[in-house]
């Protein structure tokens, strides 16, 4: 592949005395599902807002489809990105079916009936939930419908930040596997900032671990459960190990 | 309470000028409120300035912001010419909108600050621009809160807008003011009525909106919002009808009872040849004056020494002709304004005791009081004691007093007769003097000034001709003695005159 979907040429960003990202560079093909893994302050969230300018890089240039983020209308680039978020920051004033096309409204096209009966299939809800206000919603439902919302615009990529930070696991599992099967689905390149180690390596092509601003490891799932990574990324993956192994005791 | 009921609903007009008053200050208030919260909601420097400023116009008295727009708009009349009105609407109106720009300001600025962060992540992240964010989002979540600082505003400018009487404003505040004045309470109790429940009312409107913004019922909010203009739009009603009338002629009044009656006195005395006219009450001393100079006021009636101190700053005592003739040639030559004549009695500042104390002690003169006064407390009304007059007399007979004190004008008689002040600063011409049983100590050094009422007539209304005629019969028509009984018939505690029988019975008592 000879261009790549997204790409960070040492990428830098401080904030005052802290260094949240130290020159960061990589490449990500089109079509992959990168799991972006780190303790608090490691400053994956921020390199993802790089990409749609919610955060300037000091240093460096990001690049969607080859081109240099900082050279894009700020509206048009944000409109070809889908960005599911931690706060899932749906608009309270607004039903579920206004929430979902506020992005195509934006750009002054509006999404006929048919459009959001399909997005809300998407993310397996009932379509009579248009009607609703946010408020009326379970956290899992409300974050389906951040997905949705994010998928109008039929985005090439989705970022997410620590999407199902806020669900219950049993909401979480099945959200994340729904997001998956999309992924695939859709042909889009995923980025997902997470904390948990379990999450990436069950749903992520390739992960990422951040450490102090920089990427101290960048594996397939199955290299990092292999051993690979090195000490920061393996102490991550030891979390879910040892939980897997007691689970295993107790059931004799 | 049919007195009750019958002033309330004599308060028509006022109601209606008051309702505009307001409503066009709130208007004014929001406009100005709302763009200068999304700037500060942009920059916290503009937050902090636009804040600190509206809040520092809130702790001016509302009595004195109103009173200084009077000067500022003043000299504002250098610039855009003597078009500009001084008095009544246009400085109500600034003064009320200023006042009303804090409640909104600060809960727009508010509501802009508590926004859910994550809300406005996500409508950045979406791709929306300032403006976009600003009409989509920020503006619809804090229309709860903006409405509920309206609501504050309302209520804080309809209970100002009483004072806007004070500068020549017709209001809810008339009958309050001439009600204080004379201490007939059934007046004051019925604007405050009218007041208070003015204000409720707009509360619970605006109160009806706002639930519609919270709720997002749009029915809500439209009905509150319909019923809201329909009520300022039943206040344009009376505006229009009397828009035709151009040639009414003001007639102002000072803020005490002799003054309401003789303006009374001179409109019946012109509506009887034909001329429609209207009341400016309660004005300030000095405000009357520049009132009338400027022309917002066509005629009013002033006394010699207070133009002599007040406005010539002159502390030296002429005769009383010499003295007349000098404020004619003064006012022709500074303000425009022209004598018309004296009205025949003399509203003086005296020293007055009761008549048993001065038999007591064996008082007659000021002269006699000197040796007396470092035992004495003497009182007066708020302007008396600052009054060129009152400090000429003081240094001329050399007058120490143990404690001095001020009352309102009518609450300083009261304090003569229940003995918290031995001495006050009268007016020769109050009713309460006879009726209190009052001696006025005679000046043998003549160190107060004559104070003569004359009729003032502003340079435009001195060019006509039938407005001149039709004063001409109260020159020299009033003696001393009609005005202290008409006073006391207003000022008395048991059946009080309106200021309108009195001045009909007045005149009737003065006719040739």
């Amino acid at each position: 592949m000879n261009c790549a979907a997204l790409a960070f040429d040492n990428v830098s960003r401080n904030f005052g005395e802290t260094r949240a990202v130290r020159q960061v560079s990589l490449e990500i093909p089109a079509g992959q599902f990168v799991a972006l893994v780190g303790a608090s302050g490691s400053g994956k969230s921020t390199l993802l807002k790089t990409v749609n300018r919610l955060v300037e890089p000091d240093d460096g240039c990001v690049r969607v489809g080859g081109e240099d983020v900082s050279g894009l209308n700020l509206p048009t680039l944000r409109r070809r990105i889908g960005y599911v978020f931690q706060s899932i920051g749906l608009f309270p004033h607004m039903t579920v079916a206004a929430n979902i096309a506020i992005g195509p409204r934006l750009a002054g096209e509006r999404l006929d009936e048919g459009r959001i009966a399909e997005l809300l299939a998407l993310v397996e809800l009932d379509n009579a939930m248009g009607n609703r206000m946010p408020e009326a919603l379970s956290g899992g439902q409300r974050q389906r419908v951040g997905v949705a919302r994010a998928l109008a615009g039929t985005p090439e990529i989705l970022l997410m930040d620590e999407p199902f930070g806020a669900l219950d696991p049993v909401t979480r599992d099945a959200l994340g596997a729904r997001v998956l099967r999309l992924h695939r689905q859709l042909g889009l390149t995923t980025v997902m900032v997470t904390h948990d180690m379990a999450e990436a390596l069950l749903l992520a092509d390739r992960v990422l671990v951040m450490q102090t601003g920089k990427i101290v490891a960048d594996e397939k799932p199955a290299a990092l459960v292999a051993g690979a990574g090195g000490d920061a990324a393996q102490a991550l993956v030891a979390v879910p190990r040892h939980q897997a192994l007691r689970l295993k005791e107790l059931g004799g | 309470m049919n007195g009750l009921w019958a002033a309330l609903t004599g308060l028509g007009d006022q109601l209606a000028a008051h309702v505009l008053l307001s409503a066009a200050a709130i208007a004014t208030g929001i406009a100005v409120a709302l763009p200068l919260a999304v700037w500060a909601g942009r920059s916290p420097r503009i937050a902090h300035v636009a804040l600190g400023f509206a809040s520092l116009v809130q702790t001016i008295p509302s009595l004195a912001l109103l009173a200084l727009f009077f000067p500022i708009l003043l000299s504002l009349r250098s610039v855009f010419g003597d078009g500009v009105p001084t008095l009544g609407f246009l400085p109500a109106l600034l003064a009320l909108s200023l006042y009303a720009l804090l409640p909104i300001l600060r809960n727009a600025v508010t509501a802009q600050a508590n926004l859910d962060p994550g809300v406005m992540e996500a409508a950045d992240g979406i791709g929306m621009n300032l403006r976009q964010r600003l009409w989509l989002v920020e503006a619809p979540l804090a229309a709860p809160y903006i409405m509920a600082g309206i609501r504050t505003a309302a209520v804080w400018t309809i209970g100002a807008a009483t004072l806007a009487t004070t500068i020549g404003q017709k209001s809810l505040g008339d009958p309050i003011f001439a009600g204080l004045q004379t201490q007939n309470w059934v007046l004051v109790l019925a604007g405050c009525i009218a007041s208070a429940a003015l204000a409720l009312a707009a509360d619970t409107l605006l109160g009806l909106i706002e639930r519609g913004f919270r709720e997002r019922r749009r029915g809500l909010w439209l009905a509150g919002l319909v019923l809201v203009l329909m009520g300022v739009g039943a206040a344009l009603l009376p505006l229009t009808g009397s828009d035709e009338e151009g040639d009414r002629i003001v007639i102002g009044a000072k803020s005490f009872s002799e003054q309401y009656i003789l303006a009374r006195l001179i409109g019946q005395r012109l509506e009887e040849e034909g001329f429609t006219v209207e009341y400016r009450d309660a004005l300030g001393s000095a405000v009357a004056h520049s009132a009338a100079a400027s022309g917002a006021v066509d005629v009013y009636v002033d006394y010699t020494g207070t133009i002599w101190a007040n406005q010539m700053k002159r502390n030296d005592t002429l005769s009383r002709d010499a003295m007349y003739a000098a404020i004619e040639e003064w006012e022709a030559d500074n303000t425009g304004l022209i004598l018309l004549g004296r009205l025949g009695f003399e509203n003086a500042y005296g020293l007055a005791v009761r008549r048993e104390f001065a038999a007591s002690e064996n008082l007659a003169t000021i002269a006699d009081l000197a040796a007396l006064a470092p035992r004495l407390t003497i009182g007066g009304d708020p302007e008396f004691f600052e009054r060129p007059e009152w400090i000429a007399v003081r240094d001329a007979y050399g007058l120490r007093f143990r404690e001095q004190r001020n009352f309102s004008p009518t609450f300083m008689y009261n304090a003569l007769a229940s003995g918290e002040a031995d001495v006050i600063g009268a007016y020769t011409s109050d009713g309460r003097i006879e009726a209190d049983d009052l001696a006025i100590l005679a000046d043998p050094q003549g160190a107060f000034p004559n104070y003569d009422a004359v009729v003032l007539l502003s340079a435009a209304a001195g060019r006509n001709a039938a407005l001149v005629e039709a004063l001409q019969p109260l020159i020299g028509a009033i003696d001393v003695a009609a005005m202290r009984e008409a006073n006391y018939s207003v000022d008395r505690e048991e059946g009080k005159l309106s200021f309108e029988e009195a001045a009909r019975r007045l005149a009737a008592r003065s006719a040739p």
